[in-house]
């Protein structure tokens, strides 16, 4: 019987023949991922440090992200102690604030490279699954302890088969099949699961597939990852990533998996996520004419340059619609340079939006764009719940940026596909 | 001893809002905002020796561990649920806060019932039924037992 993706990559790095779902085994990840917590990751084991040191000081990359630029003294204080941290170890894989989103990072800086471990202590590392990664959120405690022994265990996943066939039909997009996946599975639908994505996934540009793995975790993954194609390989080849660097891993084709689902791409229509759980999805088309005291469009899951491209043809030449918020966040400074050089941050602006810098604050609530008591935020973040803006009698709607973009101009829940672009 | 009874798809963000993420990191400061969105009560009554009970997916969402932190510093005995999201458990076996895996003591329990757990036959007992859970493998359960993971790492690197 065939082995699916995770038995062949944690065999691999295992350094076994072979191992099979349920298994143990004992792996040092290529790279390790903290963001702002990394002050108390490394104030868990202020004292280790000083007498065993960073053992792997070439494995942690750190980005600083979460809340930026520091809101308070506290938050500044925590970003002055990792850039003490990163300067008496010597971590040489350091971004400060204004960079952008972790996530976004690894990937454009060339360190999500198939068939490598890349663990992290922010739930959403599994997105670098897009390019053939076994990558996967940890606690800041695993992460302090990787600190010190460079190594730690994982399970070997069992596996769910995606199979996708066909193609989007714009706007319909990423955001909307990866919400109705999940809508269908449910949030814990694939729990502890690898889920691998099979069939046309070359009809998906590498920025979809992100928005796809980046939300793996929202049905229980611990890793969602496709297959690498041509595509994938020039991305890697566009960030610096020679070829030659690495060795893609793929299930073989005879694996039995533990559930099998199909989904026909051109069959979808624009949907949203409402409150207070991911998997509460329904067509935009039954919730039409809904209004939103705020519209967001950014985050790791879509705050990439084809997401701001998309949101630009519902706002060129636009305004907002009165008595509304749009906010506006590339998920990096690389993304924010393109859209300026593209125009696209003068689209926004003069649509009436606000821009941000690169980072996650106002998705977590941790900073910037928080919500009031009974007001709705439509959102293209990852995740809707209760109190997450920042205010737990706020309610956030999830959907695709064309579906935000489209909304903002209306000033009320729109189809994308019934509205002008240009 | 007090029984906390909650429902599906319990998300770290109702444990621990994420706005206080980056302001609290210690169990003190954790404290007195544990489930603040969830049920405003339990701070401030929740005690040592304490079970708390679930559905399914209990801890999904962001991978912060202030929650499992904040259990376990109250001296929460046990989480008793019908499954939980994959971070939060390795949380907790990180802290060495027990995570009871088992959905049928979890549709059995009606609130007035007594609750006792039997670790060594790994046995949770409501009222008068007993149910049985499994046990983490061998090689975890070293990690749990050392006190969490920072204690085991301790003890590894002293090797």
């Amino acid at each position: 019987m065939g082995k699916t993706f995770a038995e062949k990559i944690l065999a691999v790095k295992s350094g076994q023949d072979e191992v099979v779902a349920g298994q143990i085994v004992m792996v040092r990840p290529e790279h390790l991922l903290t963001h702002d917590n990394t002050a108390a990751i490394v104030g868990k084991i202020k004292d280790d440090l000083k007498e065993y040191g960073v053992a792997r000081p070439d494995m942690p990359v750190i980005v600083l992200d979460h809340v930026v630029p520091a809101a308070d003294e506290k938050t500044a204080t925590n970003h002055k102690t990792i850039r003490q941290f990163v300067s008496d170890y010597g971590i040489k894989n350091f971004f400060d604030a204004g960079c952008g989103i972790c996530h976004q990072v690894l990937m454009e800086k060339g360190f999500a490279v198939p068939g490598s471990i890349i663990v992290g202590s922010d739930s959403h590392t599994c997105s670098y699954g897009a390019l053939g990664v076994f990558s996967t959120g940890i606690d800041r405690t695993e992460a302090a302890a990787l600190l010190l022994r460079g190594e730690t265990w994982l399970k070997v996943p069992e596996t769910i088969r995606i199979t996708l066939t066909g193609k989007l039909k714009p706007p319909v997009s990423a955001k909307d099949l990866v919400l109705y996946i999940i809508g269908k599975l449910g949030a814990d639908g694939a729990n502890y699961c690898s889920v691998e994505f099979h069939g046309e996934t070359s009809s998906l540009s590498v920025e979809e597939r992100f928005t796809i793995a980046n939300m793996g975790v929202e049905m229980g993954a611990k890793i969602a990852v496709f297959p690498v194609d041509q595509e994938a390989e020039e991305y890697l080849a566009s960030v610096g990533v020679d070829r030659s660097s690495y060795e893609p891993v793929w299930a073989d084709d005879d694996t039995v998996y533990i559930r099998d689902l199909k989904f026909d791409l051109g069959n979808l229509e624009p949907v949203i996520a409402r409150p207070h759980t991911v998997d509460n999805v329904s067509p935009v088309s039954k919730e039409k004419g809904m209004t939103f005291d705020q519209y967001f469009l950014g985050t790791c899951t879509n705050g990439r340059i084809s997401d701001l491209r998309s949101a630009a043809k519902f706002l060129k030449g636009k305004k907002i619609a009165q008595g509304i918020r749009l906010l506006v966040l590339p998920a990096s400074r690389d993304i924010f340079e393109t859209a300026l050089r593209e125009g696209l941050i003068t689209i926004f602006s003069e649509a009436g939006a606000m821009i941000l810098p690169p980072g996650c604050g106002p998705c977590l609530g941790a900073h910037q764009g928080c919500l009031a008591p009974g007001e709705k935020c439509l959102s293209t973040a990852n995740r809707n719940f209760k109190g997450r803006m920042g205010c737990k009698e706020a309610e956030i709607f999830l959907a695709s940026p064309e579906t935000v973009a489209a909304s903002a101009v209306k000033g009320s829940l729109a189809d994308p596909r019934e509205e002008v672009q240009s | 001893m007090k029984i906390w009874n909650y429902g599906d798809d319990i998300n770290t963000d109702m444990l621990f809002p994420g706005k206080y993420t980056y302001s609290c990191s210690t169990a003190e400061e954790i404290r007195p905002h544990l489930l603040e969105d969830l049920d405003p009560e339990f701070a401030g009554k929740a005690a040592e020796g304490d079970i708390l009970f679930a559905g399914k997916n209990f801890g999904c969402g962001s991978s912060r561990e202030q929650p499992v932190v904040g259990l376990k510093a109250i001296g929460i005995k046990a989480i008793v649920a019908k499954s939980y999201a994959r971070i939060f458990y390795r949380a907790a076996i990180n802290q060495g806060l027990l995570l009871i895996d088992c959905a049928d003591a979890v549709d059995a329990y009606k609130p007035g019932d007594s609750v006792s757990l039997d670790l060594d036959k790994g046995e949770i007992i409501i009222g008068k039924k007993s149910f049985s859970f499994p046990k983490l493998p061998p090689e975890i359960l070293k990690i749990r037992d050392a006190g969490g993971l920072l204690a085991y790492t301790r003890e590894q690197l002293k090797k």
